[in-house]
């Protein structure tokens, strides 16, 4: 099967400080891969570094997506081709509705796809349909985008958007984190109802918890800016029982 | 002195010519007007009021001035319309500084309202006009003095105790010239006890050619007395306005000002309330979308003479490209204002390295039970949620807009008559994306932005 995305000696860097320090990871279509590792290993790099966040530059290496240089692609573009990123921490828009910023990014995807502008019945049908996948009240729904939403509230909202834009390559960031069990089990819930073979998802996180809900096929660790043990589900639970300690020194 | 020895010498030179194309009450303003302006000139760089708006170097263009009053060649009832859609409105045309009279057909305003010319209301109604003519701006800085000396017209308003007036009065100003042009236009609102109305003043330019208008305005609001005064100037890049509003408020009266840069060269807006009766409520506005060498300045003074009585003030600009904003306010909060309890904000956007603020916003209480306070930002558009937006798809420039037209809603939010708050919100989203260069079904508006 085509790789969906294949990153080959990635290095990047953030205000001259190397984080990515040769990261190769290879995502078929339809795999779940996680990805865990200690803090300040260079997880959020890796996946604020593939969808082109402005802060990072990339030194080394190359992402194929989709037989596409993704690298040389705008935030937007890759947007548009399918990739996703629930963020750790959802921005706060003062002022702009939630309705407008989806209505938003939902026309220019079509745009970019040369398709016309979704009529406002379609538009609310579908955030109607959507909204309904992780319970998000409709009040959130016409409020400004993420302002005074609780944590919760916030990661729902991610995966409401994620929904919205039936992305190819979903790439949750520590979407565990802040949640209480409920609130994990209906955000995981809706990813995997989002789930179709085609698609892939790189789940980033800390701990197991997450990956009760959402089973990964492939578990890499990441340490120091490399990936440093690949492995089965069962590596997360290894994970989970010994810490970190074992991966960070070897010979122990 | 500079350019205030030429202005002197065309007063002194057209004065007979100015006072036969004028109405006696006007004339009789104009000598102890020169004598001020005389004393102090033009206001620049020099005085503390005008520091980072340089009025004086706007007055060396060699204007043409219409003293002998020949009509406009533009007959603006048939040909321009600024439509609000949706807004029953009365319009009145102001061309520079002549008043057009409306054609006969206009609907009638209610009884005992008078609205029209100043010149000629000045003729027929002299001894209402009389006390208050003046009665604000002769106590107003050398910009107000000059006006005294040249006006020749502008728009009188009128409303008798407990009138309300339903239908939104607009009065639409046109530049229209070949030449460079000063026009002096005033204006005169009288609202009695009680009455009530809603005046929108736009500002448009049907010319490319250097202008500068000087609109001096006096505002008397009666005992419980609402005015809701909207301005907004959407002129070029070539059209200077230098306005001095003055308002004074009565027990009890309300007033709304929301005045709306959109389009300009250089602009200075100066608004002074005077709060003279217990309980009175003013409510400042403004929003600034300035880019290139756009330049505004709104100065702004709040005088609480007596007790129990209500100010707000709430400025935002937006400034692209090498554009200027500046924003000065202050409260008065005079020994005998007891209780009141006044709020000034003041929030700026900076979009460029380039691009700059001044903000001035000051306080000054000799009363000790007050609520007051002020506050003033100047910041950039937040990028982590520029970036969020672009993850989403949304390609950066909209994104900014977005932001832009977001920063912009608190203002037009605040609008209580909808089709202006409507018209606004779309006026608003052409300006960011660089439409905004002629009114739909305009004949007039030629210019280019």
């Amino acid at each position: 099967m085509e790789n969906l995305i294949e990153i080959k000696n990635l290095h990047a860097s953030i205000d001259g400080k190397e984080i990515l320090k040769g990261i190769n990871l290879t995502v078929k279509p339809g795999e779940v891969h996680a990805i865990m590792g200690p803090n300040g290993s260079g997880k959020s790099t890796l996946s604020n570094v593939l969808v082109g966040h402005p802060a990072y530059t990339v030194t080394e290496g190359e992402v194929i997506y989709k037989g596409k240089d993704l690298l040389t692609l705008k935030p937007e573009e890759r947007s548009h081709e399918g990739i996703f990123l629930s963020f750790q921490y959802p921005v706060e828009i003062a002022g702009v509705s939630m309705t407008n910023f989806m209505r938003a990014a939902i026309n220019a995807k079509r745009e970019y796809h040369g398709e016309s502008p979704m009529s406002a019945t379609d538009f609310l049908k579908l955030m109607r349909e959507k909204r309904a996948l992780v319970n998000l009240d409709s009040k959130l729904a016409n409020r400004s985008v993420n302002e005074g939403f609780s944590g919760g509230e916030k990661k729902r909202n991610e995966i409401f958007q994620m929904a919205m834009l039936e992305p190819t390559l979903s790439i949750l960031d520590e979407t565990d984190s802040g949640l209480d069990i409920d609130a994990l089990r209906i955000v995981a819930e809706g990813v995997n109802k989002l789930k179709r073979p085609d698609t892939s998802t790189l789940v980033i996180t800390h701990y197991q918890r997450l990956l009760d809900y959402i089973k990964p096929d492939i578990v890499h660790v990441l340490y120091n800016g490399k990936i440093v043990k690949t492995a089965g589900p069962e590596l997360a639970l290894e994970l989970e029982e010994r810490g970190y300690d074992w991966i960070k020194n070897p010979q122990n | 002195m500079g350019n205030e020895k030429e202005y002197i010498e065309i007063f002194d030179r057209h004065r007979q010519l100015i006072e036969e194309n004028s109405a006696a009450l006007l004339n009789e303003k104009r000598a102890e007007a020169i004598q001020k302006f005389k004393a102090s000139g033009f206001p620049g760089r020099k005085d503390e009021e005008y520091l980072r708006s340089d009025a004086a170097k706007l007055f060396a263009a060699d204007y043409g001035m219409n003293l002998g009053r020949i009509k406009a060649n533009a007959a603006p009832h048939d040909s321009f319309t600024c439509e609000v859609p949706n807004l029953r409105a009365h319009q009145e045309f102001i061309v520079n500084d002549s008043y057009c009279p409306p054609p006969a057909n206009i609907s009638p305003m209610p009884e005992g309202v008078l609205l029209g010319s100043l010149n000629e209301f000045a003729k027929t109604h002299r001894e209402l006009i009389l006390p208050y003519y003046n009665a604000q701006a002769g106590s107003g800085d050398s910009i107000a003095q000059f006006n005294t000396t040249f006006t020749q017209d502008g728009l009188f308003l009128y409303i008798p105790k407990g009138t309300k007036v339903e239908e939104t009065i607009q009065l639409v100003t046109i530049l229209h010239t070949n030449i460079e042009q000063m026009s002096n236009r005033r204006i005169l609102i009288i609202l009695e006890e009680g009455a009530e109305a809603n005046l929108l003043i736009c500002d448009h330019a049907a010319s490319d050619k250097k202008t500068l208008s000087l609109q001096t305005a006096e505002v008397f609001l009666g005992r419980s007395a609402t005015l809701n005064l909207f301005e907004i100037e959407e002129t070029g890049y070539s059209n200077n306005r230098l306005s001095q509003t003055y308002i004074k408020q009565q027990a009890g009266s309300r007033l709304n000002h929301c005045n709306i840069t959109l389009t300009n060269g250089f602009t200075r807006n100066s608004t002074k309330v005077t709060l003279a009766g217990e309980g009175a409520e003013a409510n400042l506005t403004g929003l600034a979308i300035c880019d290139k060498q756009q330049h505004t300045d709104n100065h702004t003074l709040i005088e609480h003479k007596v007790g129990h009585c209500t100010s707000n003030e709430l400025y935002k600009y937006i400034l692209d490209e090498q554009s200027c904003g500046v924003f000065s306010g202050k409260m008065l909060i005079q020994p005998d204002a007891q209780h009141t309890v006044s709020q000034q904000t003041n929030r700026n956007l900076c979009l460029t390295d380039c691009a700059r603020m001044y903000a001035q916003p000051q306080l000054e209480i000799y009363a000790d039970d007050v609520k007051c306070s002020h506050g003033s930002t100047v910041g950039q558009l937040d990028n982590n949620a520029l970036f969020y937006m672009q993850q989403r798809g949304i390609p950066l420039d909209e994104a900014r807009h977005l932001l832009m037209y977001a920063f912009a809603g608190e203002i037009i939010e605040n609008i209580t008559i909808e089709p202006i708050r409507e018209r606004l919100h779309m006026l608003i989203e052409k300006r960011f994306r660089g439409e905004l260069n002629r009114c739909k079904g305009c004949t007039l508006c030629k210019k280019q932005l």
